[in-house]
This record gives structure tokens, C-alpha cells and sequence, in this order.
């Protein structure tokens, strides 16, 4: 990589990328130790919105500096996950409410291999 | 320690961190519950594949990474929304 970058836009993008990281990986451990998937679906969103915005002003900080010029097109990146998330999650809960009272309507009978219709 | 050393040894640390947030979605992958949690894992797995190509990219120097980033997560969004609307309906398109 490019070895003489400046002293402040190595920090800067240093401190982004890492806060964005953290924030996707507080994320994943949230989805990894949450008892219930109506409380699994909350943390992952933190690293979809906050850790993508800091990773990718981080990237775009630093291309600029790199390129000597405005170099912005990562917020098209940066918009769309902003959309996109709200989006697939409310239609992953309706399917999740849905078979939650599939499997209410038919529990799993005695003998059954499976869990019922899961 | 020169700033170009210390901004790589900074991305070479948020890319292990990204990995294994990759880890602990995969985990959820393979061993969720549900098929609802598999999902829900895959979305979040495809999110921090985006984030390590876009880190990638800064560590080169390069924007062509961006281009990689960009079509992960349209195809995350995709796959998402697939998934969930087969696991509504029993199918994708009716």
C-alpha cells in the first residue's frame, strides 16, 4: 500500500475503519448470545447502519486524500443499505410471525421426527 | 512508527475484528435454530463480507474494490428478500 500517506488521514481513517469494525463485530456477538430471534434481529442492524457509515466515511476520507481529489461515490454504498435494511427485516419478521403461528396452529404431534412445520 | 505503518497495522486489525464477526455469523448459520435465524445470519454475514472488500480496498489503495463492495450488497439485499418471502409463502414468485 501506499506508504507516505499523511499523519492525519492515516489517523483518521485508522480511527473510522476501526470503530466501524467494532460496531459490525458487536453486532455479530449480539446475534451469536440473544436467547430469542425476535431479540436476535436488533443487533445486527448496529454493524448494517453505524459500522457501514464509519467504514465507508473512513474509505472515502482516504481515497480523497490518496486521489487528491472529492472522491464520494462510497455513499452510494452508504444510501442503499440505509434503504435496503428497514426493508428485508420487516419482511424477515412478518415470515417469522407467520410460522411462529403456523406452529402454534399446528404443534408437532407425538412420534413426529421433526419439530412439526417449524 | 510512520503514519502508513500505523494506518496498516490499524487495517490489518479491523479486518481480523471483520473475520471474526464473520465467524460468529457463520456459527449462527450452521447451528441457528430456525430457518428464520439462518437467514437473519446470512444477511449479517453478507453485511461483513461487504465491509472486508471495502477495507480491502483501502489497504491497496485502489477503488476498484468498491465495485465488488457495491454488488455484495445488492445481492445480499436480494438473497435476503428471497428467502424471506419463500419463508412466508413456500415460494418465491407465485
Amino acid at each position: 500500500m501506499n506508504t507516505d500517506v499523511p499523519a492525519w488521514t492515516a489517523l483518521a481513517t485508522g480511527l473510522l475503519v476501526l470503530g466501524g469494525a467494532t460496531l459490525a463485530l458487536i453486532g455479530s456477538i449480539g446475534l451469536l448470545r440473544l436467547k430469542d430471534f425476535y431479540e436476535r434481529v436488533h443487533p445486527p442492524t448496529m454493524g448494517t447502519t453505524l459500522g457501514t457509515g464509519l467504514v465507508l466515511v473512513g474509505s472515502m476520507v482516504f481515497a480523497t486524500a490518496n486521489e487528491a481529489r472529492p472522491v464520494i461515490h462510497e455513499i452510494l454504498i452508504v444510501i442503499f443499505m440505509t434503504v435496503t435494511t428497514p426493508v428485508t427485516f420487516v419482511l424477515l419478521v412478518r415470515a417469522a410471525l407467520h410460522r411462529d403461528r403456523m406452529v402454534e396452529k399446528y404443534p408437532a404431534r407425538e412420534g413426529d421426527s421433526d419439530k412439526g412445520i417449524l | 512508527m510512520s503514519p502508513g505503518a500505523m494506518l496498516g497495522a490499524a487495517l490489518l486489525a479491523a479486518q481480523v475484528i471483520l473475520g471474526i464477526a464473520m465467524a460468529c455469523a457463520t456459527f449462527r448459520l450452521l447451528f441457528g435454530p430456525r430457518a428464520q435465524d439462518r437467514v437473519l445470519a446470512l444477511d449479517t454475514l453478507y453485511v461483513n463480507a461487504m465491509l472486508l472488500m471495502v477495507v480491502f480496498g483501502i489497504r491497496e489503495g485502489t477503488l476498484l474494490y468498491f465495485e465488488a463492495a457495491l454488488v455484495i450488497g445488492v445481492l445480499g439485499f436480494v438473497a435476503t428478500v428471497a428467502l424471506a418471502k419463500f419463508l412466508l409463502r413456500g415460494e418465491v414468485i407465485e
